[in-house]
């Protein structure tokens, strides 16, 4: 491969600008590759975030031509490369330096999750779940916190008054894990209502699309979520029964409750 | 000239230097103690390499087989680690790991489900019995998040994308350390009575390696710097299955779950020849034929073990001597190859993340083509010593927990074991420290005048022109360790690489930087290879006087164990400047836990 074109915004949150690099590639490579290599000879001091360079960290986030992407998993011969390539910072966080910004609102917001609480142990001191009830809620689990679904919400995206009442995708994945755990007992419903603005999501799925685990966001998350928060608005004793028959669902047996959108379109706004 | 002062200052009962699964879990003990508990990690909260673990996490619960209990899982360890290991640790270790893999389940993971729901388990290398409790291949994402959502919920405090740089001392005793916020720069002073290390490896000064930036040794020469002993540093693991290909993604690994669920190496006449490397010490235990080591998989007490799945030292080695041989594959591995042997639907389900990392970054599709795979520099066995009920060091007011601590392991870790270890000594470790700080009833104090050199000197590289590349010296550096310090050694070459890797140190020091204090890599990796440099010295200095091969350390002219060194320690320590080697005799195993190896 030849050299590429690179535009690497520069800067700090005082402001910055698109910087052209001409950096060298080899086959096989990704968009990290490439920005370390210009780290190591042209621009010792640009700044970038990353770890395990192979998906599994959720550190190196960025724009590439506009696409919120990992760079450790864009390979090069996905870009058309004839064209400059782009990488801008994350865009809804604040800046702190070139490709690095300030992603500690998803910090904030998670210590404010009520604590996973679980029911007691069986007789035989073990905790007996079934794998197609771990299945569900184990895709949750599989979040690196790159954060690119907190990025692209629009919710917070354009509004930065809403970041104070609103947990972002990530943080609804994060209660849709505990509120489908099989072993939970805590009720985070008027919670999610009343202060983590649920029903702010208007489901546009923009969070799905760009989700580098590929979980389904919207439709296995947010919308049983908002379902459920339907629910306790209405009646308690709904929810309670649907988590008590989840637990004691004989394996083999369909979800209680499939994810589905009926109900949701009026649960939202 | 004028002192320079760090206005920030923090108090702390308990300091813990680390976030990966060690770290935290100490951190979550002192804090239940009680103790004011402060974690400082370099990456943002939860990125530590734990997040990286694929295969599981290994505890003797006996779910699949229940003939296993601690002291298989004991005698196992022991033997993968060549009998170098410390006997305590490897006992405590055993019978503690089933109740912290319980704890995990209690604090929110999920891990896989045996038929009657409980918590499955699965075959790894040196591993008697399927004993890792797992998540597909993402094990480590589980521990990493179930452990931060527990600190978090706890309110420990976390002082996240913070590099510590030393250890402040007084009179002897640790009393927390000097760091630098990475994002400002500015330095910041932990004044605590009790510190944690729970820094983990040192990879990065490696080429080919699984490692990742974070690596760089920190804690093993935080230790040292300040007084404390280093033992084990010359055994290195090289994990057997590292990418070959493409060159971008040389060395990231491939996970042992692989062979554990039914992968084989071959080489490019496509024989399993890891059946003509099967060692005398394992014989008796491993199949010799073809038919014994598939029906194994699913018949452990009617056949033997498959070679594929001898401990990661055997097997780094094997692969080496067959690409040496010329039977190598196309990009100078050789093949892994599961999907011969298993239905893609089996394949992407038990290995959702090497399907995806094969398919995304190499272009290859694991369920239908064998995988190219070599060696990779790993894990270090190497570490600060410590004492195994506390994870106390030599040093008063220092602990120790992970993979910064040396001992647990001996020359060799099995696969599992480590995830392990960490929940295991972490929490120890954080008990340790928090009765260590109940005791005390002042804060230390803090000299200023030592605070002030270090910052100065850490500032040193910005005043400076003309000096070298950090990045330069880095590749130099691992260009050094990859070709003479690697998996097969020889005292010519050790000798070369001491006087290298001097140089390296010297031109280390002397680097210059660009740019300002805030979020500067340049000027990150100017101190990280403060402690690669000391760290790639002490790995050096006690291979060469290791004349014998063992677990990770292999020399080409020395190549049987000796007896007589499988019963001492090389101690690493630092005095006034110089680095010292001392071999030192192990501790005794009592009678009853050596009858295990009579048979
Ligand atoms: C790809 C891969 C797969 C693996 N798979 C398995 C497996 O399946 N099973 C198993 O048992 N083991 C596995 N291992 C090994 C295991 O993951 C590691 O040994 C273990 O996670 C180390 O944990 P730790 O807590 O000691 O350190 P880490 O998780 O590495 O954490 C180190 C922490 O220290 C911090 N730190 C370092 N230096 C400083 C400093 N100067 N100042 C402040 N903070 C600092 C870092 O920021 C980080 O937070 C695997 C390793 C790799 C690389
Ligand atoms: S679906 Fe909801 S959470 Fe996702 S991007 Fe759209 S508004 Fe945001
Ligand atoms: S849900 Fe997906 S996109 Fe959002 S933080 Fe997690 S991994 Fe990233
Ligand atoms: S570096 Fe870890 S996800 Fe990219």
């Amino acid at each position: 491969m030849a050299d590429v074109t690179m535009r690497v915004w520069r800067g700090t949150e005082d402001g910055g600008s698109f910087q052209e690099y001409q950096v060298h590639a080899e086959d096989g490579e990704v968009v990290l590759d490439l920005v370390h290599r210009l780290q190591a000879t042209q621009a010792n001091d640009l700044a970038v975030r990353w770890n395990c360079k192979a998906g599994k960290c959720g550190s190196c986030s960025a724009e590439i031509n506009g696409m919120p992407k990992l760079m450790c998993m864009t390979r090069m011969n996905t870009l058309d490369v004839s064209q400059p390539i782009t990488i801008a910072p994350m865009r809804t966080f604040p800046i702190i330096r070139d490709l690095v910004t300030d992603v500690s609102f998803n910090y904030e917001m998670a210590k404010q999750v009520p604590a996973f609480t679980p029911r007691a142990r069986e007789a035989d001191g073990t905790y007996r779940m079934d794998q197609k009830d771990v299945d569900r809620a184990q895709e949750f689990h599989k979040c690196i916190e790159c954060f690119l679904c907190q990025n692209v919400c629009h919710v917070i995206r354009d509004h930065e008054e809403n970041k104070g009442r609103y947990a972002g995708p990530r943080l609804f994945v994060r209660y849709a894990e505990l509120e489908m755990h099989p072993l939970d007992t805590n009720d985070r419903r008027q919670l999610l209502r009343k202060r983590m603005g649920l029903g702010m999501c208007n489901i546009t799925k923009c969070c799905t699309e760009v989700c580098p685990e590929e979980i389904h966001i919207t439709d296995n998350a947010i919308i049983p979520l908002k379902e459920r928060v339907v629910d306790a608005s209405y009646d308690p004793l709904v929810w309670l029964g649907r988590k008590i028959a989840r637990r004691i669902r004989p394996s083999g047996a369909p979800p209680a409750q499939a994810p589905g959108r009926a109900q949701t379109e009026s649960a939202a706004g | 000239m004028t002192t320079i002062t760090v206005d920030e200052v923090h108090d702390l009962d308990v300091l813990v230097i680390g976030a990966g699964g060690a770290g935290i879990r100490a951190a979550i003990a002192a804090k239940s103690e009680g103790a004011s508990t402060g974690l400082v990690c370099k990456s943002l909260f939860g990125k530590a390499h734990t997040v990286m673990a694929e295969g599981g996490i290994a505890a003797s619960m006996g779910n699949v087989y229940p003939e296993d209990n601690w002291r298989v899982h004991f005698r196992d360890t022991m033997r993968g680690g060549k009998m170098l290991n410390n006997w305590r640790m490897a006992q405590l270790h055993a019978q503690e790991a089933p109740d912290r893999v319980r704890e995990l389940e209690e604090w929110g993971a999920l891990f896989d489900r045996t038929p009657d729901g409980r918590i499955l388990q699965r075959d790894f290398g040196g591993h008697r019995y399927a004993r890792l409790a797992h998540v597909g291949d993402r094990t480590g994402l589980e521990l990493i998040r179930t452990l931060q959502n527990k600190a978090t919920s706890l309110d420990v405090r976390v002082f996240m994308e913070c590099t510590i740089l030393r250890l402040l001392t007084d009179a002897n005793r640790v009393v927390g350390a000097l760091g630098y916020w990475r994002e400002s720069g500015k330095f910041v002073v932990f004044r605590a009575k009790a510190t944690v290390l729970a820094t983990g490896g040192v990879g990065k000064a490696y080429k080919i390696t699984s490692n990742s930036w974070e690596y760089t040794g920190d804690g093993h020469s935080l230790a040292l710097w300040a007084g404390a002993d280093l033992i084990d540093m010359e055994f290195l693991q090289f994990h057997p299955t590292g990418m070959v290909w493409p060159p971008s993604v040389r060395g990231l690994l491939v996970t042992e779950g692989v062979r554990g669920d039914g992968g084989v190496l071959k080489n490019s006449d496509g024989k399993r020849f890891m059946f003509d490397y099967v060692p005398e010490m394992f014989r008796a235990e491993t199949a010799d034929t073809e038919e014994e080591a598939d029906r194994w998989y699913t018949d452990k007490v009617g056949a033997r073990r498959t070679p594929d799945l001898l401990p990661r030292d055997e097997v780094a080695r094997a692969i080496n001597s067959e690409i040496k041989a010329g039977r190598g594959s196309p990009h100078g591995g050789v093949f892994l190859d599961i999907a011969s042997r298993r239905d893609p639907e089996y394949i992407k389900r038990r290995l959702p993340s090497m399907y995806h990392q094969f398919k995304q970054l190499a272009g290859v599709d694991i369920t239908t083509e064998p995988m190219e795979v070599g060696p990779t520099c790993h894990y270090m066995m190497g570490g600060v010593r410590v004492d195994p009920d506390t994870g106390a060091s030599s040093l008063p007011g220092l602990f120790a927990a992970g993979e910064v601590a040396g001992g647990m392991h001996g020359s060799n870790r099995l696969g599992g074991n480590s995830l392990s270890d960490l929940v295991v000594f972490g929490r120890r470790a954080g008990l340790g420290a928090a009765a260590a700080a109940a005791a005390m009833s002042d804060m230390p104090s803090i000299d200023p005048a030592q605070v002030d050199s270090l910052a100065r000197e850490a500032l040193s590289v910005f005043d400076r022109s003309g000096g070298t590349n950090p990045y330069e010296v880095h590749r130099k550096l691992q260009e050094c360790m990859q070709s003479l310090v690697g998996i097969v050694r020889t005292g010519d070459e050790l000798e070369e690489a001491q006087g290298r890797l001097e140089e390296i140190q010297r031109e280390a020091s002397v680097a210059s930087v660009e740019g300002h204090l805030q979020y500067n890599p340049g000027w990150h990796l100017a101190m990280d290879l403060r402690s690669m440099t000391t760290v790639a010295r002490c790995i050096a200095m006690a291979a060469l006087v290791r004349k014998e091969s063992r677990g990770g350390h292999t020399r080409d002219d020395y190549p049987q164990p000796d007896p007589e060194l499988g019963k001492v320690n090389m101690v690493v320590r630092y005095n006034d400047g110089e680095l010292t080697v001392t071999p030192e005799p192990l501790p005794v195993m009592p009678d009853d836990l050596a009858e295990l190896f009579k048979s």
